[in-house]
């Protein structure tokens, strides 16, 4: 039985668990000496105040909207995939082979074909791990990380040696094509009259990336598949019983989960970069974690999650460019907000818990008296 | 378009509010950030030094994440911050989508020399040239013939520091071996020490006796160990001799706070266009005497580096650079 109405459950654990981390945040503004008001109008405004900061902060959004969605399929196998951050820069291998090699003639085909890659590169790199798990029981946890450092090795290796033009001191790739060039939310606003900020880097991909949220609500639960990775995700052994195979289940949500971390790349590298660089991912996968964490593994949970995150990174980066709060600060204001809404959510919930159920034993009791 | 001005108009209100004469300079860090010991804190010296100077102020930020390089040269560029001061290869890429757009606005570019806009001033050193100079040292002082070379992460601009210095080792003594590990493949290696110190050791094993650092925050690992070891090291950007005094051979100085200095120091007047080569003539490059190393320095290191030197700047000898055809004669990466 439900402790909570959903809607607590849903909107107002998260909620009182964001307010915790902000009160703590002004603190620390506090206490080096500058202004939290001020601080919290500038993120917002910076953020969300103008096509401009929204531009920003969708651009992120869609990268931790893919990388979310790829931890959250993997959670309901009951399997960890910290490793998107690797499979994201493969799948960023993937979007630079087919832009750099590939004559597109328009960019509509140049997206499917990328993103095909994207996903084809980012999968091959977490079937690796999602294999030795099935079969020799080598723990994702484990794999999944190392195959990150495997992956840093593998794309500096490729950029300086294979993918550089010759002469440039830059470990990248040459510029893409123009023809490769995805619209961006400028572009795709202006015909419907919307004038959106030309500047800001949020492209077509956060299409794509809604798309791939409704698409995993639908995998998860309507379809068969779905059923047998939640099936799992609960219990194995039951699963087992019911005739449904680990090894198929254990591979299948890894191969979509490192897709999904894959298909990053057509948002950070072919929508915004238009060349592979050294440093595409920056740590979204692992910021992949906490959206999906934040998100309870729910794709509308992840698509709102992901968006908070990324009006935190875009606040974060105005805070950098008009305070002196230095930027080792901002880190530590996003990580109270990572902190509170995904490690600490039972200090939240527990109490709220107890408050609905002394509340219901009330109206029990009240109903109870007057029978 | 009527949000983005009034936000423009915001931001300048902004800049106005903040007391600041409108035609402040502005430093873009790279991702290292402000206090690595190396690149990105000998910017901010000079431009402390400016500002000290002067009385002026500046805008700063410090990188984050990759998107954020054409924002920040964007949002300061609006302000009206000139000129814009930015720092490594990274920001090529994001400056000439830029600078088109701001031609009023002047930049200037650390460890660039590839673009051509008339507003923008390349500033390239010719660390190959100082790298040379200390790889000589380096192999007169060594008694094994045996030196090391621990690079941070394996891009062209380590593996150019990296040649440069073995053709000095070769310069000096033709039967030299010189051993090149880099620390690492993700940003991290840029600052980590521990790892340095390892790799320090494990070249100590293959017989080495002198290491050069070229890994930012992971030097100071590499120079602490071979002081533990009882072995010399050499510094790099800046001048590392007083970290352990008389254990370390000399720094190979890259004079990045110079460039940042005088960009500042030129303001609304800064030359721009050109590419700005800071070698050996220049002293934009050289190496580190003082009195912590004074002891290490034998008249033989001494007179052979002053006439390299002389050599270089004269073209007498020619330091191959690493960038010309993507390899190297010295050394196999």
């Amino acid at each position: 039985m439900d402790v909570m109405p959903k809607w607590a459950e849903v909107v107002l654990v998260p909620l009182i668990s964001l307010l915790l981390a902000g009160i703590i945040s002004a603190l620390v503004v506090l206490a080096i000496g500058e202004d939290p008001v001020a601080a919290a109008k500038l993120m917002v405004s910076g953020a969300l105040g103008s096509t401009y900061g929204w531009g920003y902060t969708l651009y992120y959004a869609t990268n931790f909207m893919f990388t979310g969605l790829a931890v959250a399929i993997a959670f309901h196998a009951r399997l960890f995939n910290i490793g998107g951050e690797g499979q994201a820069m493969l799948g960023g291998l993937g979007v630079a082979l087919a832009c750099l090699y590939i004559p597109w003639p328009h960019w509509s085909l140049a997206l499917v074909g990328a993103a095909v890659m994207a996903g084809l590169f980012g999968a091959i790199w977490a079937a690796i791990p999602a294999w030795l798990q099935a079969k020799r029981g080598s723990h994702i946890v484990i794999t999944t990380i190392m195959f990150n450092f495997i992956a840093a090795a593998l794309l500096n290796y490729t950029l300086v040696n294979m993918l550089r033009p010759k002469g440039s001191m830059d470990p990248a790739t040459a510029r893409f094509s123009e023809a490769t060039n995805l619209p961006t939310l400028h572009d795709l606003l202006s015909p419907l009259g919307i004038a959106f900020s030309k500047a800001a880097p949020a492209n077509i991909s956060l299409l794509v990336a809604i798309a791939a949220c409704f698409g995993l609500w639908l995998l998860i639960w309507r379809t068969r598949l779905g059923y047998e990775i939640r099936a799992y995700g609960y219990s194995e052994s039951a699963a087992k019983y019911a005739g449904i195979s680990p090894v198929k289940i254990t591979m299948v949500a890894m191969i979509i989960s490192g897709a999904l971390a894959g298909l990053m790349a057509i948002n950070n590298v072919m929508g915004e970069a238009e060349r592979l660089v050294l440093n595409s991912t920056e740590g979204a996968g692992f910021i992949g974690i906490a959206v999906a964490l934040m998100g309870r593994s729910h794709p509308l949970g992840v698509f709102i999650a992901a968006i908070l995150f990324g009006f935190l990174y875009q606040g974060g980066a105005e805070l950098a460019l008009w305070t002196s709060i230095p930027r080792e600060l901002i880190v530590v204001i996003q990580a109270l907000v990572i902190l509170f809404t995904g490690a600490l959510d039972n200090m939240v919930r527990m109490p709220l818990e107890k408050l609905f159920l002394a509340r219901r034993r009330a109206r029990v009791a009240k109903e109870g008296a007057a029978n | 378009m009527t949000l983005m001005t009034k936000f423009m108009g915001a931001a300048a209100a902004m800049a106005l509010s903040a007391g600041a004469a409108l035609a402040e300079p502005a430093l873009i860090f790279d991702l290292g950030g402000k206090f690595d010991k190396s690149f990105n804190e000998a910017a901010f010296n000079g431009a402390t030094r400016w500002a000290e100077e002067t009385g002026g102020t500046f805008r700063e930020i410090e990188m984050q994440s990759e998107a954020q390089r054409e924002q920040a040269l964007r949002r300061f560029a609006e302000t009206g911050a000139n000129p814009i001061i930015t720092m490594g290869f990274g920001m090529a890429d994001p400056l000439s989508a830029v600078a088109p757009d701001y031609p009023d606005t002047k930049f200037a570019v650390i460890d660039v020399s590839w673009l051509d806009f008339p507003n923008v001033r390349q500033v390239a050193f010719a660390e190959h040239e100082g790298s040379y100079l200390v790889g000589m040292m380096a192999a007169m002082a060594s008694k094994s013939g045996t030196v090391g070379f621990v690079g941070g992460m394996d891009v062209p601009l380590i593996r150019h520091f990296g040649c440069g210095f073995a053709q000095g080792v070769k310069a000096a003594n033709p039967d030299a071996k010189v051993i090149a590990n880099m620390t690492g493949t993700t940003p991290a290696a840029w600052n980590d020490p521990v790892k340095g110190s390892e790799i320090t050791k494990a070249q100590i094993s293959q017989g080495a006796d002198v290491v050069y650092a070229a890994a930012g925050g992971t030097g100071v690992g590499v120079l602490q160990t071979a002081a533990d070891e009882g072995i010399l090291s050499i510094g790099v950007d800046s001048n590392q001799n007083h970290l352990h005094p008389g254990k370390v051979l000399t720094s190979m100085l890259k004079r990045v706070d110079v460039a940042v200095y005088e960009a500042m120091k030129a303001g609304e007047d800064l030359e721009t266009g050109l590419v700005v080569t800071m070698g050996l003539a220049e002293e934009g490059v050289g190496v580190a005497m003082d009195d912590n190393n004074a002891a290490l320095v034998t008249d033989e290191m001494e007179t052979a580096v002053n006439a390299a030197r002389d050599d270089i700047i004269a073209g007498k000898v020619n330091v191959v650079s690493y960038y010309e055809n993507d390899s190297c004669p010295a050394l196999d990466f």
